[in-house]
């Protein structure tokens, strides 16, 4: 397929995009890459794209857009269905528990980090820092289950929980340094400890996951954005 | 247990539950419905099945559980996939009709909750009913889109996206009846008007749709029994 089909608008920092570069990689498809300045001004291509949430990051594949990470990882597995292994599990019982968890993580787990990134007083911080560890547990459990001695979620290969997790590495080793505090410990959540090492250095995902002094970079120039502007 | 082993925890007024009834009418599969009583406690049966969230519906299918209601609704279209598809088979119109699914749950569904709580402040009850009918207003004009010119979101028969929003269907006509007020008709949402029609008719709905007097009476019990933050609990439970 050529590179024009497939046009890939986000941005480099985010989570949301990279998960979605990671399951391109994965189908070994060709795309373009349009970095858009999504704290800022929106671009009109944005707009255009994703008129409803004006969000990233947005798929545009023969010139038809497809919003929400998660529904973009779906389409890319159903529409490349010969390109390389699927990413959601073949059985339709394994595929409700990928899609559970992918759902547990966006919705229940990681809002949390950015929770915690945005208090300031300890209590609220120590409340917020015990929920992240309770769903920490929770995930150490579902890798357990859904990996059956493997070394990843979908078992041998990187599949869909494996990058919806996955791509908030950077931005956990961020936390973790921030709050100095380890997320995934090889003692509290020994099996999510050894994921997170060989998931980084998977193919899919190792130029993709941000370096977390980067991301730290980032953040500071966001924050400093945002306080010069009121 | 019925057939194949396929058992609904659920409630009656639950649109969420309501949606797992309707994949599983479409598919024509048997199933035993077990009611749970969520406002009071939750069944032993239902905390092992989901003890992650501890909500309703749980589909329970050879002795295994699934969780959340459009996770479900997939799940039953892939298991019985011999039956009439729930989600449409060429992977855009798939995409669409997930987006819109989510649309409904996370931006929709919060407004709809947002009328059904008492407001102390006029100015915030006008907000939240202005809002309602912006996002009723999207929806009318999605539905153009998604139809393309028949019956349903899905096409000519009943889709994901219908069984999305037509599950609320019963709780929007509480609200109607409640607040003396009309949210699809004919004028404002025309398509969204004839669509509840055939929906409302369709032999996977009819049977399993709640009355809008029987839902109004639970409401109106649940809020002289419960404080209004149980209230908004309660229906993240359903």
């Amino acid at each position: 397929m050529a590179k024009g089909d497939v046009q890939l608008l986000g941005a480099w920092s985010s989570p949301f995009t990279n998960r979605v570069q990671m399951a391109l990689n994965l189908k070994s498809i060709d795309y373009e890459f349009i970095e858009v300045n999504f704290y800022s001004n929106k671009s009109e291509s944005l707009l255009k794209a994703n008129p409803v949430h004006k969000t990233i990051p947005v798929l545009i594949h023969d010139e038809k857009p497809i919003c929400e990470s998660l529904i973009i990882i779906q389409y890319i597995d159903e529409a490349w269905t010969k390109n390389g292994q699927s990413i959601l599990p073949s059985d339709p019982y394994d595929r409700a528990i990928a899609r559970f968890w992918a759902a547990y993580i966006d919705e229940k787990w990681f809002p949390l980090l950015k929770e915690l990134g945005k208090e300031s007083g300890d209590e609220t911080k120590a409340a917020i820092m015990r929920k992240i560890f309770e769903g920490a547990g929770l995930l150490e459990e579902a890798f357990v289950k859904c990996s059956k001695g493997k070394e990843f979620f979908d078992g041998d290969n990187v599949g869909y929980v494996d990058i919806v997790l996955g791509c908030f590495l950077g931005w956990i080793k961020v936390t973790e340094s921030m709050a100095g505090l380890k997320l995934f410990d090889e003692t509290r959540t020994p099996g999510l400890a050894g994921w997170a090492e060989r998931f980084v250095s998977h193919n899919a995902a190792k130029d993709i996951v941000p370096e977390p002094h980067k991301l730290i970079e980032f953040y500071m120039m966001v924050q400093a954005a945002k306080a010069s502007t009121g | 247990m019925a057939s194949d082993g396929v058992k609904v925890l659920g409630a009656w007024a639950s649109p969420f539950a309501l949606r797992a009834r309707i994949a599983l009418n479409i598919k024509s599969v048997a199933y035993d419905f077990q009611e749970e009583n969520f406002l009071v406690t939750k069944s032993d049966l239902l905390l092992k099945s989901n003890p992650v969230c501890k909500k309703i519906p749980v589909l329970i299918h050879r002795d295994k559980p699934i969780c959340e209601s459009l996770i479900i609704v997939q799940y039953v279209d892939e298991v019985w996939a011999s039956g009439p598809a729930i989600l449409p088979s060429d992977p855009y119109d798939r995409a669409i009709a997930r987006f819109w699914a989510t649309y409904i749950d996370n931006k929709w569904y919060p407004c709809l909750r947002a009328i059904l709580l008492p407001h102390r402040e006029e100015a915030k009850k006008t907000a939240a009913l202005e809002e309602f009918n912006h996002e009723l207003a999207l929806l009318d004009d999605t539905f153009i889109k998604c139809s393309k010119g028949q019956k349903f979101f899905g096409g000519d028969k009943i889709g994901y996206l219908d069984i999305t929003f037509g599950s609320f269907l019963g709780w929007i006509r509480v609200l109607e009846k409640m607040g003396n007020i009309s949210f699809i008709d004919e004028s404002k949402t025309p398509n969204l008007f004839k669509w509840a029609q055939h929906f409302s008719a369709d032999d996977a709905i009819k049977d399993v749709l709640p009355e809008t007097d029987k839902l109004l009476e639970n409401n109106v019990h649940n809020r002289r029994v419960l404080e209004c933050s149980l209230l908004a609990n309660t229906i993240d439970h359903m």
